[in-house]
């Protein structure tokens, strides 16, 4: 490299930058690209209902109603829902791994985890069908009466429903946010904890120490898997018990976007029927763009009050995609 | 590095062969989309027609009535599948004149779980329809009772399990309960996909059984194989001849027979709820799709010659895979229209 004439050594780079810069573009066109063909699709569905897609609750193929609100509503909720209970234990997860765990843990336990991210969606669902809707089935006859009262725990005790999605999707998003979150706690200067134990503190504020100073990177690790979360669609339809209608309780069945798109697509059978389908991909593409912008902020501005910077990642989740012929029965 | 490259090689060495040896043995592939409801003795038949003429592959993907239909309106595939007949709209959106070649039937089956109860419960049309519309909400309902006297009814919540994906199984089922109730036909209507007032969603047949057979108080509606395979109890239904009657392959080809003496000619027709003595009300006729003037003659020909096969020789296949076969009149009609097919 000594001999080369500078010019060559600058055409290079410049090829190199060319080359990557293309590869980043590529990024840009398919999200654009993605958004004109679902808004292309959609343009029936879309001037038809208006605004009033995104307000109606009404889904009703037989009459050519289409209103997305229960599945959005389903969809939000079900994602928050998860990353309420898997939250804790990712967390967990990650500081008994990085700070506390012993040596001979620390391999299979983490191998463990990130196992969990490569069972296939389809499992979950069967696993959800089998084991977990029975013992939310379970859980919910226990319920007392008087508890039964709120909103939130009321309706019949079906197994399947939100509690249900809730649950499996918290599993299925734990990997996600407890490994990133690890890497985050790994990340942190040394220098850090030594200062911490200087000053005296305790094992436990040191851990909150560098909790603090890699609380930018946590938090995108926890909208990973909340993005996660929103587009998942397999195991979510085989539990959540599909029905569109908004409901604030935990065991009611409901429905989410990715599900009906998933399960109805195949048998659209009228251009506005398949349309409006289709815009319920346009609307959680939206809503991925809105919820990951928002998360992007948090982390801004999080990052600019302690005034540190750690890479945060979020990455959008794949926009549902209609199943693959043949996946439906 | 040895045992990788020698797989590599393996690897390989199969990819290549695979495609050669198809190429030089089936010298016609014909494609086909739709139905998922007779995708099992669809595949058997394909299977059985290749082993006689080993020239032929005809490849089916089961992606679903709608799609089967649509795919075939846009001609990318030569025949479609449907478990509803196309509409006059669809017809008219269709690329020619389309023909019906009903080819199996199958009926679909009130099932239930109701802790106490093992034997057949009896149902009415009206009673399901009410049902399903949330009007009757426990099992010990009046209307349910006074169909099946001495059965103890528990005071037990009905939930109602559907399909929630798109299928021809609950377009066979709302089809029926559009014929017997006038406030399900104007509340819900008829399609392969619509709006429950009531229940929970299950995806696929098996997610329908799963639901019924794990939850107590169930209520719902799977194809006849699925009940059996599934071992959950499965009701009767009485027909319009005042019969209860239980779904087996001799009551649903009963029901396509009485169908055959008003067969309109285009084999586009409902036989839900049809009348006549020992008939199941809730079979339907399961269809392939084909152009009456295509443009492929020689696919065309072949075809022919298929359906020939597979509406005599090929409906022995159709009982052990838990499908009616044809009453040998529909058999005879659909011989004379597969004439139509120019080829």
């Amino acid at each position: 490299m000594k001999k080369t004439p500078s010019s060559r050594r600058s055409a290079d780079d410049r090829g190199f930058r060319l080359g990557t810069g293309f590869f980043a573009f590529l990024v840009v066109l398919l999200v654009v690209g993605i958004f004109f063909e679902l808004f292309r699709t959609s343009e029936l569905s879309i001037r038809k209902f208006g605004f009033n897609f995104w307000r109606t609750t009404t889904w009703d193929p037989v009459a050519g109603q289409f209103g997305a609100l229960p599945f959005i509503w389903g969809t939000l909720y079900s994602a928050i829902l998860a990353l309420v209970l898997s939250t804790p234990v990712a967390l967990g997860i990650a500081i008994f791994l990085s700070e506390l765990s012993p040596r001979v843990l620390r391999t299979p336990l983490t191998f463990l985890t990130e196992l969990l991210a490569a069972i296939p969606s389809i499992v979950y669902g069967l696993w959800g069908i089998f084991v977990l809707v029975p013992v939310v089935r379970k859980l919910e006859i226990m319920t007392p009466d008087w508890l039964k009262k709120f909103p939130l725990f009321s309706g019949p005790p079906l197994g399947v429903g939100m509690l249900a999605a809730g649950l499996i999707l918290a599993v299925m998003i734990i990997p996600f946010a407890s490994s990133v979150s690890r890497e985050v706690l790994k990340a942190v200067p040394a220098t850090q904890r030594e200062a911490a134990y200087a000053l005296g503190a305790t094992r436990w504020e040191a851990i909150q120490a560098a909790l603090r100073f890699g609380r930018t990177g946590i938090l995108g690790a926890i909208m990973l898997g909340f993005g996660r979360a929103l587009g998942e669609t397999m195991a979510v339809t085989m539990v959540i018990g599909n029905n569109p209608r908004i409901s604030p309780s935990l065991f009611a069945a409901q429905h989410t976007m990715a599900a009906v798109i998933a399960n109805e697509f195949t048998e659209a059978d009228t251009d506005l029927y398949l349309s409006a389908l289709v815009e319920i991909g346009l609307v959680l593409f939206v809503l991925t763009v809105i919820i990951n912008a928002v998360s992007r902020f948090l982390i801004w501005s999080v990052s600019r009050e302690v005034k540190v910077k750690v890479v945060a990642t979020v990455a959008p989740p794949a926009p549902a995609e209609p199943e693959a012929p043949g996946a439906a029965a | 590095m040895k045992p990788i490259r020698l797989l590599l090689a393996a690897v390989v060495g199969a990819l290549l062969a695979l495609p050669g040896a198809t190429a030089t043995a089936q010298n016609v592939q014909i494609n086909g989309a739709g139905a998922t409801f007779p995708y099992p003795i669809y595949s058997k038949w394909f299977a059985e027609y290749n082993k006689l003429h080993p020239e032929v592959a005809i490849n089916y993907q089961s992606i679903g009535s709608g799609g089967g239909i649509r795919q075939l309106t846009n001609q990318t595939v030569f025949f479609g599948a449907s478990d509803g007949p196309m509409t006059s709209e669809q017809q008219q959106a269709a690329a020619g004149r389309v023909l019906h070649l009903p080819t199996v039937l199958g009926g679909v089956v009130p099932v239930y779980n109701i802790p106490g109860v093992t034997g057949e419960l009896k149902f009415t049309g009206t009673v399901i329809a009410d049902i399903v519309l949330g009007k009757i909400t426990k099992w010990n309902n009046g209307a349910i009772a006074a169909l099946n006297p001495g059965v103890p009814l528990p005071d037990l919540d009905v939930t109602v399990a559907h399909r929630s994906d798109g299928s021809g199984t609950t377009y066979i089922f709302v089809d029926y309960l559009s014929k017997v109730s006038p406030e399900f036909k104007s509340k819900v209507g008829v399609a392969t996909a619509v709006n429950w007032p009531v229940g929970v969603g299950g995806k696929g047949n098996e997610g329908v059984a799963g639901l019924v057979k794990q939850t107590p108080g169930s209520f719902g509606y799977v194809e006849l194989i699925y009940a059996i395979q599934n071992k959950i109890p499965y009701g009767s239904v009485q027909n319009m001849d005042g019969e209860f009657v239980k779904s087996s392959l001799e009551s649903v080809t009963a029901a396509a027979s009485v169908a055959a003496k008003q067969m309109p000619k285009d084999f586009r027709v409902s036989i839900t709820n049809a009348p006549g003595k020992g008939v199941y009300p809730i079979s339907s006729f399961t269809w392939i799709l084909l152009y009456e003037s295509p443009s492929d003659k020689q696919r065309s020909k072949i075809m022919v010659d298929f359906m020939k096969w597979a509406l005599t020789d090929g409906q022995k296949f159709a009982a052990e895979l838990g499908y009616a076969p044809l009453p040998a009149e529909v058999v005879a009609l659909e011989m004379e229209a597969l004439k139509r097919i120019k080829v």
